[in-house]
């Protein structure tokens, strides 16, 4: 009785230090309390879809979706954000796996296309707002700056906190605290590209049609 | 106990199911470009279809992606979370959209 709970609870010891144990206690609950916050922000993108779904017919003379949206371009960005999606799940495995150097090359990789993606809207942005058709012009502009715009700040953001974990790996190597920060920004990186779905159809796609 | 084994791996993905989604991302987003793109469809059609794939494409993502599942008590958790804010976001922007319409509609008549 006493060896077999002896060998028990050394081989669970043995267990929570290895790589693949990610049902760690706290690592769980961060993971779920982030994952609650995505939830919240999900409701503030919400808002600003239903803004954008009630303004979106009011043009005050100004240009319309069908007039300034052109979708071989948001196509371009909508696969830098998806290819992100998949280097970044590559990360996490390799991550899993204690991979350092493999991890850190498809950070590179993901943060190089989520920048091509941030660029490529700016530049959409200042385009637009070259051409007159600031956020100023009408109240569908406005909305749609805002709903594009906030998409492209949690972008923004989580290029931002892609370097710094990049720089925690490099240093600090893949401890266990380490790859519950590293699936934080998986789950957030992810919700982005959702976000980004709901972007693309309700905006693009059926502005254009 | 070995029953786990195969639902502990999928927690966190392998390679096969990032690929897999990523294949069904790129379909379901191809095809409602391509609509738009070709004016294949009449408009309701097209929107119609838009909607589809985008809950499509959703559920893909938060499967293959986001890793939530029925199956583990950690999916379970997030996936209940997820369908609640669904629920309050479906409240939100669908009832948003009706009383403005509705109203406008009243103003105009």
């Amino acid at each position: 009785m006493t060896t077999s709970a002896m060998t028990h609870g050394a081989h669970g010891h043995d267990a929570g230090h290895s790589h693949d144990d990610h049902h760690h206690d706290t690592s769980s609950t961060t993971l779920f309390g982030f994952w609650v916050y995505l939830m919240t922000d999900c409701l503030l993108f919400a808002s600003v879809f239903a803004t954008y779904a009630v303004l979106f017919m009011n043009t005050a003379g100004g240009p319309s979706g069908h007039d300034i949206f052109e979708l071989d371009y948001v196509l371009v960005e909508t696969f830098a954000l998806l290819f992100s999606s998949i280097t970044y799940g590559f990360a996490m495995i390799s991550g899993h796996k204690g991979n350092k150097q493999a991890t850190l090359t498809w950070m590179m990789v993901t943060f190089a296309l989520g920048a091509v993606f941030i660029g490529m809207e700016i530049n959409e942005f200042h385009h637009l707002i070259a051409e007159g058709f600031g956020p100023d012009r009408s109240a569908f502009l406005t909305s749609f700056f805002s709903l594009v715009g906030m998409h492209g700040c949690h972008v923004t953001a989580g290029l931002i906190w892609m370097i710094v974990l990049m720089l925690e790996v490099k240093n600090r190597g893949l401890q266990p605290r380490t790859m519950t920060r590293l699936g934080c920004l998986s789950l957030f990186w992810h919700f982005l590209d959702i976000v980004w779905i709901c972007v693309f159809t309700v905006v693009y796609l059926m502005g254009a049609v | 106990m070995s029953q786990h084994t195969p639902d502990a791996h999928a927690d966190h993905g392998s390679v096969g199911s990032y690929v897999t989604g990523f294949i069904l991302s790129v379909i379901l987003t191809v095809i409602p470009f391509g609509l738009v793109m070709t004016e294949a469809l009449d408009k309701v059609a097209t929107i119609w279809i838009f909607v589809i794939m985008a809950i499509v494409q959703i559920a893909v993502h938060l499967k293959y992606f986001l890793h939530l599942s029925f199956v583990t008590e950690e999916g379970k958790l997030n996936t209940f979370t997820f369908l609640f804010s669904a629920l309050i976001i479906v409240l939100v922007v669908g009832l948003s959209i009706w009383i403005i319409y509705a109203s406008n509609a009243m103003m105009m008549g």
